[in-house]
């Protein structure tokens, strides 16, 4: 079992997703139960399906200076720098600590790969990519952080974390080993995934996309909503920021079992959650609220229910806000961070919206409605392809 | 700023020239080097994933295997982390062909092979390891950047971990961004103490600000830079093979890692 961490402040932090910019929009969308999926109008041939879609994403065109990263990616990446004053927070922290003592860790399933199915479409008569998308950097899947290294300025240690649905949250892991390492003192972390031809006709070969908006634990799922989403957080040791909410574990696994499907008892996904709480130095019980994976896959939701049904009491609350935002992927894992860091801050427990006959594994813990409680203590599910688990421990400053 | 220790306890490598360490020592002496076979045998994995994996997954999974194997180490335990430049370049350049003419023929296994973690995925799923994997990404510098979060892995946890650097070669309109011609991979088991299986210790030390000396040295046509992590990795390869040296590889942009090398007396 690993040792307890000293915790981090999330000193700052910030999303966009389909609710949204920004974080009040979630919040909004979140205490109204408004979901954000929308009839699929991005794929560049008709898939009938719902999708998570982020408005604004075409007219927010980088800045000049960085225009050799231009792709609808990075472009997400900037919109959602823009919001809840990040940028100006992380700039803020490279002044304190210097460029090089802030690292830049950045989770991301697909990266850029929109810009390279564009070039495909516009190859010119003797197959090669059209002139203004022949640009290596964003053909490459380390696309989003280096632009967002530029964009900051950031010069410490900078890594793309690529795991799939896993990708974001395993971010925060590798950020509080530089600065536990004082390799950094602090750490820019998140994630950002965008719609694309890939993942659309990706997961609808694989039978997983859902015809109907996603339905989370009901019954009758029948796959997933594939949305997009940017997010970013700010690490650094609690005595800079006291009062701000705390990273106080995580826990990585491997399922070791199948490339597309979880594991049927869930045992890389306890493996995760169990590591989590024992590097939080908590026990189950002091949970009060956990965002699920809950994506709406046939499996994936069985496998979870089970898990919270036999890891959990009654009184600690489950949801997947999957049905609000849809499956965000590589970004999955810090737009629900932001939820479990939501849910503490404004004492909101989101509805498991898009369920209305629930799955027969499903316990008494899940909130089917939005609840309004005391949150003190959130943990963050995140299960990837290639049975790739990671689960994240929030909590409250100490008063 | 402090420094990170690690023992390194095994070392895989494949190229189109050099199947393993052992010919990369041989070559290092002036001995002449049997050819490699085209494809890396990949053995740990069952005969079946093995026929189904892509060129990508045989790669990693062959160099991964000799660093294990050398490191007498059980797979089942150690942590891992996979690093690549561009992951599977034939299955993007497959996926992004078919999207452009019939994206609802989209293979499904194509699709599922295309993350970034298949090698890990596979690896896991062969050795029956539940312990922690990664894939990350780093543009050129992915050697470095890779070799860093596996030391940041060793020393935090204390425990050993597998560390795989690999990227195939490209093909078609993606081929010609990537630039990368020839397969190539490497692996180390890092481990945060000295042991008997100790081959040398690591001493890496971060160096900021160090942009200028970072930018690629000419273009000497050696074949390691056909590749863009044999171009990376390449100076601490070679340090390895002959016991000694010290190197400084890109951790990031403008971020150097310096390593120096010292052989377990």
């Amino acid at each position: 079992m690993p040792v307890p961490i000293q915790p981090l402040a999330v000193s700052a932090y910030t999303v966009t997703s389909a609710l949204g910019h920004g974080l009040e929009s979630h919040v909004a969308a979140l205490s109204a139960t408004r979901g954000g999926l929308r009839p699929n109008d991005f794929s560049s041939a008709p898939l009938a399906c719902w999708i998570g879609r982020v408005e604004g994403v075409e007219d927010a065109a980088l800045p000049a200076a960085h225009a050799v990263w231009e792709c609808r990616n990075n472009r997400l990446a900037w919109l959602g720098l823009r919001q809840d004053r990040f940028l100006e927070r992380a700039l803020d922290v490279r002044q304190r600590y210097g460029a090089a003592r802030v690292a830049l860790v950045l989770g991301t399933s697909t990266a850029s790969i929109g810009a390279t199915e564009e070039a495909y479409r516009r190859l010119d008569d003797e197959g090669h990519m059209p002139p203004d998308l022949r640009r290596p950097l964003i053909h490459a899947p380390h696309s989003l952080a280096g632009f967002v290294a530029e964009a900051l300025g950031l010069e410490g240690p900078c890594l793309t974390v690529s795991t799939a649905c896993s990708s974001s949250a395993k971010v925060f892991a590798s950020a509080e080993r530089l600065i536990r390492l004082g390799l950094a003192d602090a750490a820019v972390v998140g994630g950002v995934d965008t719609l694309c031809d890939s993942v659309l006709f990706g997961f609808n070969a694989l039978e997983l996309v859902s015809p109907e908006p996603c339905r989370p634990f009901d019954q009758a799922r029948r796959g997933i909503s594939i949305g997009e989403a940017a997010g970013f957080a700010l690490l650094e040791r609690t005595g800079m920021a006291p009062h701000a909410p705390r990273l106080l574990g995580y826990g990585e696994s491997s399922d070791a079992h199948h490339m597309s499907t979880p594991h049927p008892e869930g045992l890389g996904a306890e493996l995760a959650l169990r590591d989590a709480l024992a590097r939080a130095g908590l026990h189950a019980d002091q949970v009060d609220y956990i965002n699920l994976h809950g994506t709406a896959s046939l499996k994936n939701d069985e496998v979870e229910a089970a898990l919270v049904t036999r890891a959990f009491p009654t009184t600690t609350r489950a949801s997947s806000t999957k049905g609000f935002t849809g499956h965000t992927l590589g970004a999955a894992g810090i737009l629900e961070a932001a939820f479990a860091l939501q849910a503490i801050e404004h004492g909101l427990v989101p509805a498991n919206l898009g369920c209305t006959m629930p799955d027969a594994a499903c316990g008494p813990q899940f909130a089917w409605d939005v609840e309004q409680r005391g949150v003190d203590v959130a943990v963050s599910n995140s299960f990837g392809f290639g049975g790739n688990n990671a689960c994240l421990a929030f909590g409250r400053a100490p008063a | 700023m402090s420094a990170l220790q690690v023992y390194v306890e095994g070392i895989g490598l494949w190229s189109a020239a050099l199947a393993d360490f052992e010919a990369l020592k041989a070559q290092e002496r002036g001995e002449s080097v049997a050819p490699t076979p085209a494809k890396p045998a990949a053995a740990t994995l069952p005969a079946n994933e093995r026929r189904r994996a892509p060129e990508s997954v045989l790669l990693a999974v062959e160099v991964a295997g000799q660093a294990v194997a050398m490191s007498g180490r059980a797979a089942a335990d150690l942590p891992c982390v996979f690093s690549s430049v561009y992951g599977d370049q034939l299955i993007s350049d497959y996926m992004c062909t078919t999207l452009a003419q019939a994206p609802t023929e989209l293979s499904p296994t194509r699709f599922h092979n295309s993350v970034h973690n298949a090698p890990a995925g596979y690896w896991t799923i062969a050795t029956g390891c539940h312990a922690p994997s990664s894939a990350i990404t780093a543009g050129h510098a992915s050697f470095g950047a890779g070799l860093l979060e596996a030391a940041t892995l060793c020393a935090t946890e204390q425990q050993p971990v597998l560390l795989v650097c690999s990227d195939i070669a490209g093909h078609g309109p993606l081929g010609e961004m990537t630039g990368s011609q020839a397969s190539f991979g490497c692996a180390l088991v890092l481990s945060p103490q000295p042991g008997e299986r100790s081959l040398c210790r690591l001493e890496l030390t971060l160096e900021p600000h160090a942009g200028p000396m970072l930018h690629p040295a000419p273009r000497t046509g050696a074949w390691q830079e056909a590749n863009p992590a044999a171009s990376a990795a390449w100076p601490l390869m070679q340090n390895l093979a002959r016991g000694d040296g010290e190197c400084t590889l890109a951790a990031a942009e403008t971020l150097a890692l310096r390593i120096v090398m010292e052989t377990a007396a």
